[in-house]
């Protein structure tokens, strides 16, 4: 039986198209929201409020032509992608090429970027006893409130004593571990020096002015299974 | 609309002058710092050690901005939302700080120290970061430069455009405007 054809898509197209949307994103603001603003500034009953549409839309020019942001507060790119089933992707992995495609974007495109840091040992503590002691612990740091919950779930997947490839994040999961473990809480928290077994974190990166973060207690009955087809 | 020239250092006179919803146009230096570099300030003054620019009469500006493509002064360059700042900014009036430029909401806190030490807080328009860049022709980072975009830079504006959103008399446009356009339909 003849199916439909694959398709090959070079995973090389995928990183310039989102490069590109990122720069874009940032410098051009869309033609619908120039009208609306243009719009308003001509209704606008307030004269402060006539003003500051006025440098909005002036903004949107200048932003345009000298090709520079719209805002100094460059965003934080969520791309939505939708992979058909019948493309086959080729020349490297898909996740990486939209991740290089956001780094070029950002880095070519003169656009701001985020950075990070950690805080956990504050929510085990408090956490006490109840989670049935010696835990687990996934820590998601970064992305947005929607992602970081996932990524503190995620981290759970990974086995005890792989740590994680980044060694600047490894060397956070084992200070992490070191001070959960030292807060006494023990055993089923009737005190002892094992609180936790392992702590594992999965970051993205984030905006300047967010920090979201998610911590996953996981207790000691730690499921976790993955199979690969 | 018309607006008020104001030339940085900022007197006493000349805030008590401003009254919620002038217009103005900033010229002179003030100096940019966000979060980071505020509570690095604050320590220094609590320290009592010496701060990295003069807080007499000084303009700060709540912004970081993006980075400057080759031979652009910066990049774009819109406030940030200044509730951020609030914990700190009381103490830096007590020691002479004369104006903010930030955009949004301050705490009763912040608006009784403008009170009571005549400072003024400004808003520039949040998302015009590449018009307001035009009207910054100097820029120079004179402290943490570690820190990136949140950095403390010397900038010098000229015509930097902003409204008085809280003055030293207790006026405050984000109370009066909005009641003064509402409507009940």
């Amino acid at each position: 039986m003849a199916g439909t054809p694959v398709r090959e898509l070079d995973v090389g197209a995928i990183t310039e198209a989102v490069k590109t949307m990122c720069i874009t994103a940032n410098y051009d603001l869309p033609q619908d929201v120039y009208d609306a603003l243009v719009e308003a500034r001509r209704t606008e009953e307030s004269p402060v409020g006539k003003e500051v549409l006025g440098q909005l839309v002036e903004n949107a020019d200048i932003a345009a032509a000298d090709r520079v942001p719209i805002c100094q507060d460059t965003g934080f790119a969520v791309i939505f992608a939708e992979v058909g089933q019948d493309v086959h992707l080729v020349g490297g992995c898909f996740e990486d090429a939209v991740n290089d495609g956001v780094r070029r974007g950002y880095g070519d495109g003169y656009l701001r970027k985020s950075g990070m840091v950690d805080a956990v040992v504050e929510t085990v503590s408090r956490a006490g006893s109840n989670p049935c002691p010696p835990v687990i612990i996934g820590v998601g740091i970064g992305g947005t409130i929607d992602m970081v919950t996932v990524l503190a779930k995620k981290a759970l997947l990974r086995d005890i004593g792989r740590t994680h490839p980044d060694p600047r994040i490894a060397g956070m999961e084992a200070e992490l571990l070191a001070k959960i473990n030292a807060l006494g809480i023990g055993p089923q928290g009737l005190g002892g020096s094992t609180t936790a077994l392992a702590v594992f974190i999965e970051e993205m990166p984030c905006h300047i002015a967010s920090m979201p973060m998610a911590v996953n207690v996981q207790c000691h009955a730690q499921r976790h299974k993955t199979v690969e087809l | 609309m018309a607006a008020k020239n104001l030339t940085t250092p900022l007197a006493d006179d000349v805030v008590r002058d401003l009254r919620a919803g002038d217009a103005v146009l900033i010229s002179g230096v003030i100096y940019q710092a966000r979060d980071a570099a505020h509570k690095r300030l604050v320590a220094l003054i609590e320290a009592g050690e010496e701060l990295p620019f003069e807080l007499k009469g000084a303009v700060v500006y709540y912004m970081g901005p993006s980075p400057a493509k080759p031979g652009n002064v910066i990049g774009s360059a819109g406030p940030t939302t200044s509730g951020r700042m609030d914990a700190y900014a009381p103490l830096l009036m007590r020691h002479g700080l004369k104006g903010m430029i930030g955009k949004g909401l301050r705490t009763q806190e912040v608006k009784d120290a403008m009170r009571e030490h005549t400072a003024v807080y400004f808003a520039a328009t949040g998302g015009a970061g590449a018009l307001l860049a035009k009207s910054i022709v100097g820029n120079q980072v004179i402290a943490y430069p570690e820190l990136g975009a949140e950095a403390v830079a010397r900038l010098e504006v000229k015509d930097f455009p902003a409204i008085v959103v809280n003055d030293c008399h207790g006026g405050d446009l984000y109370a009066e405007g909005r009641k003064r356009y509402a409507k009940t339909v």
